[in-house]
């Protein structure tokens, strides 16, 4: 069934009783020509482009628990591509080319909104440092501006200019960084790659991975085994675990990252924006709640929850930039589990397994790349060869050294990102 | 969290600081190859249960602590000190 608003009006008058489900929920069959581990974002497009960019059609994704439940879930939602190292670049680059395509192409509502993204600088330095990187998003292809305080006055006339400590200097404004509605993403994938027949299965935990002579040959499940040509792990926070199904050791810490929710309010903070001189960053989501957050707790965890410390900090850098917030009442706050990698930049590469792929290490940033790793990927499964915006991220950088891409500049370590 | 120094007693979270996985305590020898270099600095287990790490009391005694704890539930087990 195809959306459009004529049905979305009738559909209205008549009481919405007309909704179909959007994806089936099959029994899984006994083999595929490609399993697909992780039914997130980033699984679920991967598996969305395999059909639609390779024409194949017998492919499965396994989830253990439901569609989209994990990270693409619970994030903060922002979509931008203001990276400044070759690789991460050219890949982010073209995941927001796909961000804004993505409705059109998938015939459903992501709500995806190109709000302007300004990440803040306090110093001479960090100005430097930002109009380097503004430089380099430009040689990319995308957009930047560099303002000064008054420019960011006029677009956020509600910071805390007279703060001593921290002087507002200017910011780096990405016009078409924004935010979208994240399940709807998730939900969008999984009803394009479902109508391309690809088996959504849900409820099913990957229990084992069959490797036979250096081959992938399947993997075991708990709704029985699965035999498939090609298996590719998609899990986030849980590589570590499935990998090890197969043998394999990753260059992932598990760390948690948490985010925080306000009460609704009306209409205030128009853009994404982001303290540079403490870990805050904040956007508003259309029912009218503050969505902000902070930097990991720093150190390896499952738990889901974050401890207060960090809380402490993500609030006392809020009142410090923007004191008007002061008296909404924090509704929620979460702990997701972020698979990172020791430079703080993704994978996407074969292992050492035949057949086994593996897409993982996106650190704290996977939502907006949910485009562009299925897109790359899919391309990886189906042919063999590295999707050139994706080619650096390579599993084998970390042992050689070569390739690194510590956007950051602290270091290829992993308490450091 | 609170992590309980064998020196100066159970303290805050944010007296420690975060060093990694205690594999960090069997450095290879100087020409051990790519392989036992790369699993010594890059490679985890990441358990999601019980894990050791070490973590380092730099806002106390300064002293390295290797820590036994449980991923998932963030109970700590066990502290030792790395140095006997």
């Amino acid at each position: 069934m195809r959306y459009n608003a004529l049905q979305v009006l009738k559909e209205g008058l008549f009481g919405n009783r007309g909704w179909k489900p959007v994806w089936r929920n099959p029994e899984p069959k006994s083999e595929y020509d490609i399993v697909i581990i992780g039914g997130g974002g980033h699984g679920l497009s991967t598996a969305y482009y395999l059909a639609k960019n390779h024409g194949l059609k017998n492919i499965a994704v396994l989830e253990k628990g439901y569609l989209g439940g994990g990270n693409v879930g619970r994030n903060t939602t922002i979509v931008r591509a203001n990276y400044f190292l070759p690789g991460n670049s050219e890949f982010y680059s073209h995941s927001l080319k796909l961000w804004e395509g993505m409705e059109q192409d998938l015939n459903y509502n992501a709500m995806h909104s190109q709000r302007g993204l300004i990440n803040l600088f306090h110093s001479d330095g960090q100005r430097d440092a930002f109009a380097r990187r503004g430089n380099a998003m430009i040689n990319q292809g995308d957009d930047a501006v560099l303002l000064d305080r008054d420019g960011v006055r006029a677009h956020l006339p509600y910071l805390d200019f007279d703060n001593v400590r921290f002087p507002i200097y200017g910011g780096l404004l990405h016009p078409r960084g924004g935010t979208a509605r994240h399940d709807a993403v998730a939900w969008g994938y999984a009803r394009g790659a479902d109508q391309r027949g690809v088996d959504l299965i849900q409820n099913c935990e990957v229990t084992g991975i069959d490797v036979e002579n250096g081959k992938v040959r399947g993997v075991q499940t708990s709704r029985g085994a699965i035999r498939a040509k090609k298996v590719a792990i998609v899990v986030a926070g849980r590589s570590g675990q499935v990998a090890a199904m197969a043998g394999m050791r990753l260059p992932i810490e598990s760390h948690v990252l948490q985010a925080f929710v306000t009460e609704g309010l009306k209409p205030c903070i128009d853009h994404v924006v982001s303290f540079g001189m403490g870990h805050f960053y904040i956007s508003q989501s259309d029912k009218g709640g503050l969505v902000f957050g902070g930097d990991l707790d720093f150190y390896s965890s499952y738990a889901s929850r974050g401890n207060l410390p960090m809380k402490e900090h993500v609030m006392e850098a809020a009142m410090t930039l923007m004191p008007m917030i002061g008296k909404a009442r924090v509704l929620r706050s979460w702990g997701g589990i972020m698979d990172m990698t020791p430079d703080g930049s993704p994978i996407i590469d074969k292992t050492n397994t035949d057949g086994l792929y593996i897409d993982c290490g996106w650190c704290y940033g996977g939502f907006k790349a949910v485009p562009g790793s299925g897109y790359s990927f899919a391309h990886l499964i189906a042919t063999d060869q590295h999707h050139e915006p994706a080619a650096k991220f390579r599993l084998d950088r970390f042992r050689t050294g070569r390739g690194l891409m510590d956007e950051e500049g602290t270091g290829s370590q992993h308490n450091l990102h | 969290m609170r992590l309980t120094c064998p020196i100066c007693g159970e303290r805050d979270r944010r007296e420690f600081y975060y060093q990694g996985e205690a594999v960090m305590l069997e450095r290879p020898a100087p020409d051990a190859g790519d392989a036992a270099w790369d699993a010594y600095l890059h490679l985890r287990d990441n358990a999601a249960g019980e894990t050791q790490d070490l973590w380092c009391h730099e806002a106390g005694c300064g002293s390295w602590i290797k820590v036994t704890r449980n991923t998932v539930t963030h109970k700590v087990l066990k502290t030792e000190l790395v140095a006997k």
